[in-house]
């Protein structure tokens, strides 16, 4: 394991790879998106090359993790499930997802605009998404229009008589 | 006399046919979906993730119906689920400063950067039964305000800065235990113990955090922060090697602010008690701040007076699912530990007896 990829599996923050941090965006959409989405999103492509298993999908655990005091030494909070899907395009190109939860079929088809998004394809795969993307934003926004109604606004009664 | 006894196939299988008949009930009530429970009730749903330690919504509302509404069962159903899954790792620690906020109110600092919201609470309800959800009236739209979002940094890193609070060690290379992998050991570090209270039942940290309240190993906590809302948890897949996004969870998050402590090398500062809970659990997360400051006795030097401050007394016995296994187990046939008991006593009773009447004789 190289430097990079050792301090990135420590937990130092994502890579400033402009890259890495797009896919990691896509692979958040993807996540937020319902399996209908992202079926939609695969089929308006058009023709695309096939995809195999490079590793079953599989439902699993991965330990979810807090900070003692927020900001201290790591400690186990809980798990969570997720599925896990391994791609190979024809063409070579692997996609890959990991997503809470256990549906295979969305895993299996955000793994393959995964592989997709690093090739040609990858601004088609931008284009599909953005409308996901967009309600994501919009569902968001609000939520924290309506959080926003709840902040209180404090006023202090005069005291006394100074 | 003991009589081996075989049977009761029948029976059981009649039950649970029963069971599954009185879980539906009458017909003519529409079936409850796994959806309506995880929407409609999505505190208790919240309830089964954290104690049944496995975040899954989906599943948790499922358990909800299976158990018929008992948490507890449903909790235990959940914590078997996980054993049948592989772990593929370890997630990144999530990042609280940076949630999506829902709520976060301070008791301590009234004016706060980011503010404070109130979000769903039931807090400031009249707590009056409310008859117009029994004729299922949908609520009118909750009001919108439009606001630049401001970032909302955790109040114990405002008062860090002037050292008046305890700062937390950071050392990521520190190795973290896992309670679901090795068995526990006495005394336990904090993130075990950490790891155990969020599981625990709440009830029973309830009743912990309360009786430090109360004076049993007290602590003068304040509120510092409590904070519900979403973060993105992450992952680093060895054959990727970055930081996946797997998808947002709620959590809520209790920081507790204790009165001071000061050694040869520390002036006084503030201590703390820390929580996180999976979704929006509020008592829950207080409970376990409270709970795991009076665990801090090592730390800070105190004695263990109270049932609140011993760690072997509260991490042994705030597991709901082995609580109930051990309590539960008592119904299970007995009839051999209770055959050989009976012989005893009645033996205990001969010599008993023997023994007056010697008295006796010897009295008279």
């Amino acid at each position: 394991m190289d430097l990079v990829m050792r301090q990135q599996a420590l937990g130092a923050p994502p890579a400033q790879n402009p890259e890495i941090a797009a896919r990691q965006a896509v692979m958040a959409t993807c996540t937020g998106a319902t399996t209908t989405e992202l079926e939609q999103a695969l089929g308006s492509l058009g023709p695309i090359p096939a995809a195999s298993d490079l590793r079953g999908t599989e439902p699993g655990l991965v330990m979810l993790r807090g900070r003692m005091g927020g900001d201290g030494n790591a400690f186990n909070l809980g798990e969570a499930t997720v599925t896990r899907a391994a791609v190979r395009l024809e063409d070579g190109r692997t996609g890959f997802a990991y997503q809470l939860g256990r549906d295979a079929a969305k895993a299996r088809t955000a793994a393959i605009l995964d592989a997709l998004w690093q090739g040609p394809e990858r601004d088609a795969v931008e284009a599909a998404l953005a409308p996901v993307r967009q309600r994501l934003a919009d569902e968001a926004a609000a939520k924290a229009r309506r959080v926003a109604a709840t902040r209180v606004n404090f006023f202090t009664m005069v005291r006394g008589e100074d | 006399m003991y009589v081996a006894v075989k049977g009761g196939e029948e029976a059981i299988d009649n039950a649970h046919g029963l069971l599954a008949h009185e879980r539906r009930g009458p017909v003519s009530i529409p079936d409850l979906s796994p959806d309506q429970i995880e929407n409609q009730l999505a505190l208790a749903v919240d309830r089964v993730m954290a104690e049944g330690s496995l975040y899954d919504p989906a599943l948790a509302a499922l358990a909800i119906k299976q158990a018929r509404g008992d948490l507890i069962e449903a909790i235990f159903l959940v914590r078997a689920f996980r054993t049948t899954l592989p772990r593929f790792g370890n997630a990144e620690p999530v990042e609280t400063g940076a949630m999506a906020i829902e709520r976060r109110i301070s008791a301590t600092f009234k004016d706060l950067p980011g503010g404070q919201v109130l979000g769903p609470t039931f807090d400031y309800t009249h707590r009056l039964i409310d008859f117009l959800l029994a004729a299922g009236v949908t609520p009118p739209a909750p009001a919108e305000v439009t606001t630049e979002q401001e970032a909302s940094p955790r109040v114990t890193d405002l008062l860090d800065g002037e050292g008046l609070i305890e700062q937390e060690l950071r050392d990521d290379g520190a190795e973290v235990g896992d309670l679901t992998r090795a068995p526990l050991d006495f005394p336990a570090d904090r993130d075990l113990r950490l790891q155990a209270l969020a599981r625990g039942d709440e009830g029973f940290l309830l009743a912990l955090g309360y009786s430090t309240q109360r004076g049993y190993g007290r602590t003068h906590p304040f509120v510092g922060e409590i904070r519900f809302g979403e973060v993105m948890a992450e992952f680093v897949p060895e054959e990727l090697g970055f930081a996946v996004p797997l998808g947002t969870v709620s959590l809520t998050e209790c920081q507790m602010v204790n009165q001071f402590h000061g050694s040869a090398e520390l002036p006084p500062q503030f201590t703390r008690g820390y929580g996180l809970v999976f979704g929006q659990s509020e008592r829950k997360a207080m409970s376990m701040s409270l709970v795991d400051r009076a665990l801090r006795t090592r730390e800070f030097g105190e004695d263990v007076v109270a049932p609140a401050q011993d760690e072997e007394f509260v991490l042994s016995h705030c597991d709901n699912v082995q609580a109930t296994g051990f309590v539960e187990h008592l119904k299970l046939p007995h009839y051999v530990d209770f055959q050989a008991e009976l012989g005893l006593v009645r033996q205990m009773r001969a010599e008993y007896m023997a023994r007056q009447q010697e008295l006796k004789e010897a009295a008279e």
